[in-house]
């Protein structure tokens, strides 16, 4: 009953908390969708951290596969779980409305998200988490405030003992050449498996493929493009030439 | 191929027809870069008719599958993202080469006598165009679609007495639906397609039936040769065919590089909000119309004051009419003895100098939140918006004009 009391709170105040969520400051990740090493991790990570809540149900296996050099097989047997075909839509088997009354929202699908809240804001967002015993997974995000999502990545980043410092400007003091304003956390509750920089690569590779994935017509678009530019400029050679030519005589 | 032509036009005039249009057809020699922009909404219209044909072909007009299908155009069917974006990015494209139109238009008076009717079926294609756009926009089902739709179907409930009936009449239900969708496809795939076509037909007739305008504002028809040919005219083909062309590649130039690599236009041509399923739960935080409405929307924000008794939303929505409406009285409002600007006094320069910053200026207000210091700036622009117009016969009348050439200047 008091988790659904919570729940109920958590859906009222939701478009208040994303208000919020949107002016935080965010760090800046760069990310490059043909590192395509970066993107194998990213789909790895997605598959065993995400997927068991959050779909990506726009999106199919094979297309992911082929895009990101893994071959079929190799994909099929170490990143599909149950019995789902290479060629399928990822959708999970978790139901919609088990996961609203767990979390108080039901996870959602994650094929655009990238597209809809950008790169900055998932790679702060996923390096935002912090201990927070009042809420009901014990944790809270600086970026997405009061977040229904429990700290799943615990194990590889920790969990951070206060806010860390996200959008931080880092400062060198002039004087004792400190650091200030240094991104990220400071002091851990839990330790996790990896360093804060291995965790921040890890992420930037997740968030590579999230923004892929939001968008994998970008790798064929840019490979076309310049083929398509360059048509058109040598047209146009043809085509002032061509102008020209006929307009010679007009006085 | 001649006997075939032959064969033809003594079954169907396609020979006068070509002359009559194109290869006889005389237009002032002295086109500057402004009149590119009049052929180019021909080509961005072809391109929304063929790219829209292909779309419909995968496209799912539910309230179920739409979003899915849209999501399914650009992964799973080829060439489907280029379609897509060849058409979402066409729409801006259009509003863009339209608006520059509309500008060419107003700086050399082309919608003077002769041509008030060419004018006047032009405002009627911009009017369709605008159905068109807002209709368009609700298909992907994302939730700018449909909050945006909600907003400006929401209008029709500010009229009084009849509003709320209205706005259900509109939406064929209580709340933006899958009915309302249904219904907006088919107006966006048919019915004002139809319109739209038919619009360029008798703009174009119009057209051609009193002749092209030029920068100078002159009747070239006025000084004709012995054989009746306008001494400062040219043959349409292929003297402005090549010209055109030179001009359609610089713009699909531009074009491509924004459908391959800006489709989204840091969210002016796709906004971000709308690669989220439509929620009817769940209200964006700002609710923004895609650009080529924010000026109009910016208008309607500016009226705040409710008047005998009626909701200040309703003159908003008046204020907004009135804005589009006055455009269609232009040609009657002119009383200059000229037509161009390059002959007009300085009021008409100021003018029309201050009504384009006010369009561009309410065009930013209208895409962000409104604040009340915004909100002032947004009164004073639609003040000078419609100053522009309803002071145009006075100022028109009485400032000092250059006097025409006689001939068309041409280097």
């Amino acid at each position: 009953m008091k988790s659904l009391i919570k729940a109920f709170v958590l859906v009222l105040f939701a478009p208040l908390v994303w208000a919020s969520a949107e002016k935080a400051a965010l760090d800046t990740v760069s990310v490059d969708i043909r590192d395509q090493a970066s993107l194998q991790n990213g789909v790895k990570l997605f598959t065993n951290y995400c997927m068991g809540c959050h779909s990506m149900k726009y999106s199919r296996y094979e297309r992911i596969a082929n895009d990101l050099g893994i071959p079929n097989d190799v994909y099929e047997e170490n990143l599909i779980f149950g019995d789902e075909k290479i060629g399928s839509l990822m959708t999970i088997a978790m139901d919609a409305k088990d996961s609203k009354t767990w979390f108080g929202a039901t996870p959602p699908d994650l094929t655009l998200v990238a597209r809809l809240r950008g790169a900055d804001w998932l790679y702060s967002y996923l390096r935002g988490f912090y201990k927070d015993e009042s809420r009901p997974w014990g944790v809270n995000n600086v970026v997405f405030k009061d977040v229904g999502m429990p700290h799943v990545l615990m194990e590889l980043q920790g969990l951070c003992a206060e806010p860390p410092h996200i959008g931080a400007k880092t400062e060198v003091d002039p004087l004792s050449g400190q650091v200030k304003g240094k991104s990220g956390c400071e002091n851990f509750a839990i330790k996790g498996s990896m360093s804060p920089e291995e965790y921040d690569a890890a992420m930037r590779d997740l968030v590579n493929f999230l923004v892929y994935v939001g968008e994998p017509s970008r790798l064929q678009a840019e490979a076309v493009a310049p083929w398509v530019l360059g048509f058109l400029v040598i047209l146009f050679i043809f085509a002032y030439l061509l102008n020209k030519e006929y307009w010679k005589d007009v006085h | 191929m001649e006997k075939l032509i032959n064969w033809i036009d003594a079954r169907l005039p396609v020979v006068a027809a070509f002359e009559r249009h194109m290869s006889k057809y005389y237009a002032p020699k002295n086109f500057n870069v402004w009149y590119f922009f009049g052929s180019l909404s021909l080509v961005v219209l072809i391109n929304q008719l063929v790219t829209g044909i292909w779309l419909t072909m995968s496209y799912n007009p539910s309230a179920e599958g739409a979003f899915a299908s849209v999501e399914y155009i650009m992964r799973d069917v080829e060439w489907g993202w280029l379609l897509r974006y060849l058409h979402s990015t066409g729409a801006s494209a259009f509003f863009v080469v339209v608006y520059l139109h509309m500008f060419r238009g107003l700086m050399y008076g082309s919608y003077k006598k002769p041509r008030e009717l060419v004018w006047i079926f032009g405002m009627a294609i911009y009017l369709a165009l605008m159905a068109e756009a807002f209709m368009g926009y609700l298909l992907p089902w994302g939730q700018m679609s449909y909050w945006g739709a909600q907003v400006i179907v929401s209008l029709f409930g500010a009229i009084p007495v009849v509003g709320e009936d209205l706005q259900q009449w509109i939406r064929g239900d209580y709340l933006i639906s899958g009915i309302t969708l249904n219904r907006f496809f088919a107006l966006h795939v048919i019915a004002i397609p139809l319109v739209l076509v038919g619009l360029v037909v008798l703009h174009l007739l119009a057209l051609h039936e009193v002749g092209s305008n030029n920068p100078d504002g002159v009747e070239i028809k006025k000084n004709k040769d012995e054989n009746g040919i306008p001494v400062d005219g040219i043959p349409f083909h292929p003297y402005y065919t090549v010209h055109d062309i030179v001009a359609l590649v610089v713009f699909l130039f531009v074009f491509c590089v924004v459908v391959f690599y800006f489709p989204e236009m840091g969210g002016y041509f796709l906004e971000k909000p709308n690669f989220e399923e439509a929620n009817p739960l769940k209200t964006p935080a700002h609710i923004a119309p895609v650009w080529y409405f924010t000026p109009f929307y910016a208008m309607l924000r500016a009226v705040t004051y409710p008047l005998f008794g009626v909701d200040a939303k309703f003159w908003g929505v008046v204020v907004m009419g009135a804005a589009i409406a006055i455009l269609f009285v232009l040609p009657w409002l002119d009383r200059s003895p000229v037509k161009s600007i390059r002959y007009k006094g300085i009021i008409s320069r100021v003018f029309l100098m201050a009504f384009a910053v006010a369009f561009v200026v309410l065009g930013y207000l209208g895409a962000i939140p409104a604040t009340p210091g915004r909100t002032t700036v947004a009164q004073i622009m639609t003040l000078v918006y419609f100053l522009f117009f309803i002071l145009m016969p006075w100022y028109t009348r009485i400032e000092k004009t250059k006097p025409e050439p006689e001939r068309v200047t041409f280097k």
